[in-house]
């Protein structure tokens, strides 16, 4: 019986905040600008998030280098644009070197550490990554903050008296776009299937033939260009810039995120993200006491909440495994 | 001509503990063979040996090829299923997902293949959007043999698929085994507790003891043996 109470609550709750957010903008047109930009953020989040929840799902680890490695491609992109080369060429490359890169990450510093067996030894091998790339970031790049060009032009568009920065509907609509795209990698190729298959089951997925190394390597290797889209959209926004640490913050926004979808579940990932980004928002705007240093601290608080009163979070299943 | 499937003097371990001490047996081409024995004697470590999920010696040989040191995504890829206990059901996944997997080595159309295993499992079809863990227990055990047969293994190799389920459903299972080795010609290993309704569909068996063979022969033979049937038939 409770079990179903709480499935009911979930619905209600998302459909609750939507309608605050439609009303909220519909009565004031700062309300909308803030949700928007707030959506923006969110879609930054809930892409990370979903990279988080990718590799979880597959190792049952946080990996603590997704940040870090999210930077990195930064940096990579903006390498290629300072050899002038096209935006959207340069993003391009750079999700190709990201994709990479990650699967590079996992054959090289994960798979040996998993080889014993413990997930710790896998979590202590990803904080190594995370050292050993921002460390590596100020050798190659200095450590000079530098500005990221944006893909979209710095205009505002009016809709109803609402004015709309390009810039932030543009960072909704790609990273809501890599999250479609990943969604139908997942659910309607043989690919996604097989790799769905090795994160449930390995050994079972095996059996059938399915190549779970590669798998593995491949999920690593889609989380990390996740996460470079992330890093892309981020970057050139001035409360963040390209700076070694300039994930970090995300990061912990987005592991929040994660959490509050249920960290196995990349809808509730994306749902989490959002949330969290246009309420972080507006609560930064609204209430006056919120202060900016406050809203790191307000990801923390939510995220204690959901393990404490609900640890398989919004969209996540009580998992009960047969054995 | 070579058998299907020979083991000679096979020992495997977990870690320190020797599962298996030197297990000799073949299986050839369309025929059933079962393996019986108590808990712990060392059945479901003979699958496992050939689906090289567990570190082994000696020689197995699949159609002649020796494997050596192949994982069980190689040893699926040369042609045999292996059902293991506790059915291997992706049950996040849903029926038709679960079928899919079964042919994933294989590029084109599944029609063929669906069409094959829906007419052993016609229920399967109205239950594709279904995901496999609300199935019932003797459900999964079929949707796994299902999974199974799109493979088109040469081998099928079943892990106690009467675990736990009811006699009627026990009896539909060896049913469909049956008519799979007759109708298809696929070889079949099958490891069993249940060591009469084992023998009723196996040509030949194999009974093993800590880990090793102490009886093996046909069937009828086997349920004709007096110390057989009084430890495995109880009368």
């Amino acid at each position: 019986m409770r079990m179903r109470a709480t499935a009911a609550i979930v619905p209600l709750l998302l459909a609750g905040c939507g309608v605050f957010l439609l009303v909220g903008s519909l009565e004031s047109a700062l309300f909308a600008q803030l949700t928007v930009s707030g959506l923006a953020n969110g879609g930054i989040y809930a892409s990370l998030a979903v990279a988080l929840v990718l590799i979880y799902r597959a190792t049952q680890v946080i990996n603590f280098a997704q940040g870090a490695l999210a930077t990195f491609a930064t940096y990579v992109a903006w390498q290629f644009i300072a050899w002038n080369m096209t935006y959207w060429l340069a993003f391009s490359l750079t999700l190709g070197c990201a994709f990479v890169g990650g699967i590079v990450v996992e054959r090289v510093a994960i798979r040996p550490a998993g080889r014993r067996g413990s997930v710790l030894s896998i979590v202590i091998a990803s904080i190594g990554v995370l050292i050993l790339v921002e460390g590596s970031i100020p050798l190659i790049w200095g450590t000079d903050v530098r500005f990221f060009p944006s893909a979209f032009p710095a205009r505002t568009i009016h809709v109803g008296g609402v004015a709309f920065q390009l810039q932030d509907l543009g960072t909704i609509g790609v990273s809501i776009a890599a999250v479609v795209l990943l969604w139908i990698l997942f659910r309607f190729t043989k690919l996604g299937l097989a790799m769905r298959a090795a994160a449930f089951r390995p050994e079972a997925a095996r059996l059938v033939g399915v190549r779970v190394g590669w798998m593995l390597s491949i999920g690593w290797g889609l989380a990390s260009a996740l996460g470079a889209v992330a890093g892309m959209m981020a970057a050139p926004s001035p409360s963040v810039l390209l700076q070694p640490s300039m994930m970090d913050g995300i990061l912990i926004y987005a592991f929040a995120a994660a959490v509050l979808g249920g960290l196995e579940s990349p809808a509730g990932a994306v749902v989490g993200g959002l949330a969290i980004g246009a309420l972080l928002n507006l609560l930064g705007s609204y209430v006056g006491w919120v202060t900016p240093q406050l809203l790191l601290p307000a990801a923390f608080l939510l995220m204690l909440t959901v393990l404490l009163v609900k640890p398989s979070g919004l969209f996540g299943r009580t998992s009960v495994r047969r054995v | 001509m070579a058998p299907l499937l020979a083991l000679h003097d096979v020992e495997a371990r977990y870690g320190p503990v020797r599962a298996l001490h030197g297990v000799s047996l073949t299986v050839g081409e369309g025929e059933v063979v079962a393996i019986l024995g108590a808990n712990g004697a060392g059945k479901t470590t003979t699958l496992r040996a050939v689906s090289g999920m567990v570190r082994r010696s000696g020689r197995i040989e699949l159609a002649g090829r020796l494997l050596n040191g192949e994982g069980p995504e190689d040893v699926a890829r040369l042609g045999v299923a292996h059902v293991p206990e506790g059915r291997g059901t992706f049950s996040e996944l849903t029926v038709w997902e679960n079928l899919r997997l079964g042919a994933i080595t294989r590029r084109g159309s599944l029609d063929e293949d669906m069409r094959r295993v829906l007419s052993f499992f016609p229920w399967l079809g109205h239950r594709r959007s279904q995901q496999a863990g609300t199935l019932s227990g003797g459900e999964q055990q079929m949707l796994a043999l299902a999974r199974a047969m799109m493979q088109r293994p040469r081998l099928l190799m079943v892990d106690e698929p009467s675990l736990g389920l009811a006699p009627l459903v026990v009896a539909e299972i060896f049913r469909i085994l049956r008519d799979l080795n007759e109708h298809e010609g696929t070889a079949v290993l099958l490891v069993e507790q249940n060591a009469r309704n084992s023998l009723s569909v196996a040509h030949r068996a194999y009974v093993l003891e800590t880990g090793r063979v102490a009886f093996s022969g046909p069937s009828e033979e086997l349920m004709r043996h007096e110390a057989i049937r009084r430890s495995y038939l109880g009368y």
